[in-house]
């Protein structure tokens, strides 16, 4: 159980990201998560948004270039400890997380993040093992 | 079975071709002392006169002509004929400095045009063939020349001129055609276009197209023939000596045939200038011999290139150029090294990047900077930022193999790189000197 994430290639120069940000507020596409990466000329934007397909569309007549990576996505207790806990289950599994970034949510007491693993299902199925339930989508309340 | 337009001519024995040059060679001498006072008093300076010209042997004697000369003599000063008895001017693009104006009288023109006629019949043009001419008309020679060749074979001839890329490709679909003429950056624009169309080559009804009027490479060639579906032919020529067609790629695609007939060919050493021996790299010399309003004798092209007098597959007896590595205008120096854009397009296309990129020369704390700007594709692109940094290295060790020097890779969102609809603009030199 992955969540859809959209990876966007950005130069790294002023009004890159904003070009990219307009785009999406002028569709009204919601952005549940978002990260940004940056090498020394360009970048990645990393979102989770509401409607994949519209984005995916939008960002192409745009001349966007981007890609659709599955991630996992999990609620955490908002506590000291609460993202070792998920840690320590991939890591017993041999499941490498290649970035991670955190979100916001309304539920109080929870954390949530984003991670990327190499293996999506593995690090879903070891994940469930562990009693923590990968949310499919985040629409977090 | 290989087809020519002139077979008699172009498959001639080489002590024939010599014939030809040789008597066409003294004639024109004559004629050129008689009616170019900027040329006879060159002679002059260099102590020849018409006598001493008996052949091609004696082609040596000649002093050059440069692009600087036809510069100084602008409009009128290299003209044989008198201006009532011609019919044309077509110019130069400018973009290395002041414009070029070539006249021609109607045999000149006729003449030019049979040359083009011969590149479109070794492409496999017929007049069953419908050849849409890309290439852009009006002063430029690429429109007019192969207008006149297409015609010349037989060809349905659909004069879209350059630009308005929709449309190109709507002519060619609607009317089926068959053969495509334009510049080679051009050519890859058009492709890129049909292939975001959806459009697979098996749908493009084109099976040939002839290129030219700018340096590209081998793997460029590659590139334009897998998205169009055709086999593509290089062509050669200059404003200064008609206009394309001056040589023309055969169905063995290893270089060009020079018309012989109309331009004796000579390689030299552009430092030295002396005659160089078959199959040594120097710049490219042409003596035109049958040109009556504009005939330049000795003019160097700064086409860097190598002649092979070896035997062609396709028949033909007449002399190959390899493809020019580049003008000398061309060529930049950077850091004290040489760099042809076409070395860095070798290398480009090689990693599977697109023929789309901007040289950028700069100097920064008196050192020159080099920056190759290339956009990403949606093929090049993963969320693997890794990956992506060490294709880039990848591009960085490429470029220094094939230059011996450092350069810094740029990778650009698509389309920020303006597309050619003639010739391509590869390089922006900043560097105030």
């Amino acid at each position: 159980m992955s969540v859809k994430q959209i990876s966007v290639f950005l130069e790294n120069r002023p009004g890159a990201l904003c070009e990219l940000t307009g785009v999406l507020a002028e569709n009204a596409i919601d952005m549940r998560a978002f990260s940004l990466a940056e090498a020394s000329d360009f970048g990645i934007a990393r979102i989770i948004v509401d409607d994949v397909y519209k984005t995916t569309t939008v960002l192409r007549d745009k001349g966007f270039v981007h890609s659709v990576t599955p991630v996992l996505a999990a609620a955490l207790s908002d506590t000291p400890g609460g993202l070792n806990e998920i840690l320590q289950c991939l890591s017993a599994e041999g499941i490498n997380v290649e970035y991670m970034y955190a979100f916001l949510g309304n539920t109080p007491g929870k954390a949530y993040m984003v991670f990327r693993v190499n293996d999506p299902a593995a690090g879903t199925a070891a994940l469930c093992r562990h009693g923590i339930e990968p949310l499919e989508e985040l629409n977090v309340e | 079975m290989e087809r020519y337009y002139q077979p008699e001519i172009e498959t001639a024995s080489r002590e024939q071709i010599k014939a030809w040059q040789d008597e066409r060679l003294v004639k024109q001498v004559r004629r050129v002392w008689d009616n170019v006072p900027y040329y006879r008093k060159k002679m002059e300076e260099k102590g020849v006169t018409p006598d001493d010209i008996r052949g091609t042997e004696d082609l040596k004697k000649l002093p050059f002509l440069s692009k600087a000369d036809l510069r100084e003599a602008y409009p009128y000063g290299l003209m044989a004929s008198p201006l009532k008895d011609c019919v044309r001017i077509q110019s130069t693009s400018g973009t290395t400095g002041k414009r070029v104006v070539a006249f021609y009288t109607q045999h000149d023109i006729d003449l030019w045009e049979d040359c083009c006629a011969r590149a479109i019949t070794a492409a496999g043009g017929t007049n069953e063939d419908v050849c849409q001419v890309s290439y852009g008309y009006g002063l430029f020679t690429g429109g007019p020349g192969l207008n006149g060749g297409s015609h010349k074979v037989g060809c349905l001839t659909i004069p879209t001129s350059s630009g308005n890329t929709e449309r190109q490709i709507m002519f060619i679909r609607d009317l089926n055609a068959t053969i495509l003429c334009c510049t080679p950056s051009y050519a890859a624009y058009i492709g890129e276009t049909m292939k975001e169309m959806g459009l697979t080559p098996d749908q493009i009804p084109l099976k040939a197209g002839i290129f030219g009027a700018e340096a590209w490479s081998e793997e460029m060639r590659h590139d334009i023939e897998n998205t169009l579906g055709i086999k593509a032919y290089d062509i050669y020529g200059l404003t200064e000596l008609s206009g394309p067609g001056v040589a023309f790629e055969c169905s063995a695609q290893s270089g060009m045939h020079i018309n012989e007939d109309h331009f004796i060919a000579e390689v030299i050493d552009p430092e030295t200038s002396e005659p160089l021996p078959d199959g040594q790299q120097g710049e490219l010399v042409f003596t035109s011999i049958t040109k009556e309003a504009f005939p330049l004798l000795r003019y160097r092209t700064r086409d860097i290139c190598v002649l092979s007098h070896e035997k062609c597959s396709c028949g033909r007896t007449h002399v190959k150029m390899s493809k020019p590595r580049g003008r000398t205008d061309d060529m930049l120096i950077i850091r004290g090294v040489n760099v042809f854009p076409s070395q860095i397009e070798t290398v480009l296309i090689n990693q599977g990047y697109p023929a789309n990129y901007q040289i950028i020369v700069d100097r920064v704390h008196n050192t020159d900077t080099l920056d190759v700007q290339v956009e990403m594709t949606p093929e090049m692109f993963t969320d693997n930022m890794g990956e992506i940094t060490a294709r880039q290295k990848a591009l960085v060790d490429g470029l220094r193999a094939m230059l011996g020097l450092s350069a810094k890779v740029t990778l650009v969102a698509p389309k920020t790189i303006v597309r050619s609809e003639g010739k391509a603009v590869r390089v922006i030199d900043k560097r105030k000197i």
